[in-house]
């Protein structure tokens, strides 16, 4: 599903360069549910960005579902984005003059599906994350945990290969931090491969692979025994 | 391609934005109004000048005689100068090509009767030449002609308004007019540009005044328009040489300055082209600085609009928009609030000009107004201005690294 192999990168500060990423191997299966830990410098997030596209490596492979991700042009990594790549962010970035439906279809309208066709698919994932009711409404109606959902129906919406979360309960309560990691781990049991980046302890162990980064290198990478967040919900 | 979704978008985007699209759209809307009224009040200010010259032909001369303040030529001072025939014939003479129309004037006041309706009106005796020289336009008839000063006809050239005095919404060609008491036809109705005043006059051929008032060959005033290829300084020095010449034919000291009176319409038209230069360039400067101060502010708004919407911007990218929708949607936004600002404060400038328009002529503005051209290019400035303050805000916002717009929150 995806491979990485010797990936390095590095971000000029000023005359020097801080080497960020140190050669990073990592290969993740199909339907997997990694959490890449690390506290922060550790280079995690700049991992989730580069696999995101939303950042370049200076060096190595990265090959995402058989296609190697390289000399990408803007618009190429746009159209990758789209097709493959789903995001769940911890501040969960919804367009705030959207409804919550009009955020769930903007992937789709990206891709050029005519509108009636993406409101009803958006309405689709809605329904799946338990928001039907709340299509009309914009984001600050919402809660904290109800725009996270929004945001996960939005990453969903384009049926992408890879859910790529970055601290996806970082802004949430506890309770509404294990409504959402059940909810993810539902997506999970359905096949949805997940990479998610994560400083606690208790979200990691929620997913069934934990990678440990530190000073760019990946120091831990072992299966864990998954928790199963319904228990505290 | 029209594309229904990208307009949603923009739509949605301003609807969803009403504070920003409106102060940026304020702005432009407050150029145009500005631009329009300014440059409204420039072609007013003008219309008042040349207005006041409209009625006589810019490169007219007006000869006059007075009495002589100096003793000369053993002839005493106080001694009255009267032109004569003679004198209209020797500057038509002598002066030839250089000369385009020429005409003598009689001033007379006259009653003038038609049946029950009667009133006092100027009376002007005449050349052929006279019509040219004060741009006097033939409503209906003709006017006074070589044959009617030949022949010393009793006949009239009237204006618009003494036709409406006394002949009441009838026709008065054709028809006699009594002018103290003696019976003229009425040859020919004119109007005027110069105002209502210029209306009332009665024309007469020289030679009939003449003869009816004192049997003599007297004449008032001589007027003449120069050549119209004699450049200003031409004219001055041939305006020159007309009042030497004058003086020496009428023994006059060249330092008298009441005898004989030459005044030249190139002078005064001079200073007024001038004048007017001068207010079109200022007008020019303030409104172009009004546009600019617009454009300023477009590219202000713009850069805000950009930074603010940095954060949406990265999200779109992060879920698949290419840079070029990036680009379109933040240029076609601000090319709409421009275009529509524009036309609103084109509407409002206009408006104002409407209802306060009139009023305006005691302040010497006369039918302010702006070409629809002018008007036209102002607002397609401002909105190619808007584009191009829009493009490199867009341009740059299309660059936006995702994670860099996502980051900060």
């Amino acid at each position: 599903m995806l491979k990485i192999n010797q990936l390095h990168k590095s971000y000029a500060i000023g005359d020097s360069s801080l080497h960020v990423l140190k050669g990073i191997d990592l290969s993740v299966d199909k339907g997997e549910m990694v959490a890449i830990m690390g506290s922060s410098g550790s280079g995690k997030s700049t991992l989730l960005n580069i696999i995101g596209m939303l950042d370049e490596a200076d060096s190595g492979d990265y090959i995402l579902d058989e296609l190697p991700i390289k000399d990408l042009t803007e618009k190429k990594a746009a159209v990758y984005r789209n097709r493959f790549l789903g995001f769940i962010f911890q501040s969960f970035n919804l367009i705030n003059y959207k409804t919550a439906v009009e955020n769930v279809a903007l992937p789709l309208y990206y891709q050029g599906m005519k509108r009636k066709e993406r409101h009803e698919l958006a309405m689709f994932h809605l329904g799946k994350v338990g928001l039907a009711d709340w299509a009309k409404h914009l984001p600050k109606e919402l809660s904290g945990g109800q725009k996270q959902r929004v945001a996960i129906a939005r990453a969903l919406a384009a049926n992408p290969k890879l859910l790529l979360a970055d601290e996806p309960t970082g802004a949430l309560d506890t309770k509404t931090s294990h409504e959402i990691m059940e909810f993810i781990q539902s997506l999970n049991d359905e096949g949805k491969t997940i990479l998610m980046v994560t400083h606690e302890e208790d979200i990691a162990n929620m997913c069934k692979r934990i990678v440990r980064l530190r000073d760019g290198v990946i120091m831990e990478d072992k299966r864990v025994e998954q928790i199963r967040a319904e228990q505290y919900v | 391609m029209f594309d229904l979704d990208l307009w949603r978008e923009i739509f949605q985007s301003i609807n969803m934005n009403r504070t920003r699209s409106l102060l940026s759209g304020f702005t432009v809307a407050f150029a145009i109004l500005l631009f329009t009224v300014l440059f409204a009040i420039a072609n007013g200010l003008q219309n008042t000048f040349s207005e006041a010259f409209v009625d006589e032909a810019a490169n007219s001369i007006f000869i006059k005689s007075g009495r002589t303040t100096k003793a000369h030529k053993g002839l005493q001072a106080g001694r009255r100068i009267q032109f004569k025939n003679e004198d209209f014939d020797y500057v038509k003479e002598e002066f030839g090509d250089k000369v385009e129309f020429i005409t003598a004037r009689i001033y007379k006041n006259v009653n003038a009767t038609y049946k029950n309706e009667q009133s006092t009106y100027p009376l002007r005796a005449v050349h052929p030449d006279h019509q040219f020289l004060e741009k006097t336009l033939i409503q209906s008839g003709r006017y006074i002609n070589q044959n009617d000063l030949d022949n010393n006809t009793k006949s009239v050239v009237i204006g618009r308004l003494v036709e409406e005095d006394l002949f009441i919404k009838k026709e008065a060609l054709g028809k006699y007019i009594n002018l103290n008491g003696i019976p003229y036809k009425v040859v020919g109705v004119f109007h005027d540009d110069g105002g209502d005043n210029e209306e009332r006059i009665i024309y007469m051929p020289v030679t009939t005044a003449q003869r009816i008032y004192g049997n003599n060959d007297y004449i008032n005033q001589i007027n003449l328009t120069y050549n119209p290829e004699m450049d200003y300084d031409q004219a001055l020095s041939f305006s020159t040489l007309l009042t030497k010449k004058l003086k020496n034919r009428f023994s006059i000291a060249k330092n008298d300055q009441r005898a004989v009176r030459v005044r030249n319409m190139a002078q005064g038209t001079k200073a007024i082209s001038q004048m007017s230069f001068g207010l079109t360039i200022i007008i020019l400067v303030i409104g172009f600085g009004t546009l600019i101060a617009g454009i300023v502010g477009i590219s202000n708004i713009m850069i805000f609009i950009v930074k603010e919407r940095t954060k949406e911007i990265g999200i779109r990218k992060a879920l698949g928009a290419s840079p070029k929708s990036i680009v379109s949607i933040i240029l076609i936004e601000s090319i709409l609030i421009t275009a529509i600002a524009g036309y609103i404060g084109l509407l409002i400038g206009v408006g104002v000009l409407e209802l306060v328009g009139p009023s305006l002529e005691d302040y010497f503005i006369k039918d302010p107004g702006v070409s629809n051209s002018l008007v036209i290019g102002a607002t397609a400035t401002l909105i190619i201005a808007g584009a191009i303050a829009g493009y490199l805000p867009a341009k740059k916002a299309s660059k936006i690294k995702p994670i860099i717009a996502l980051r900060n929150d």
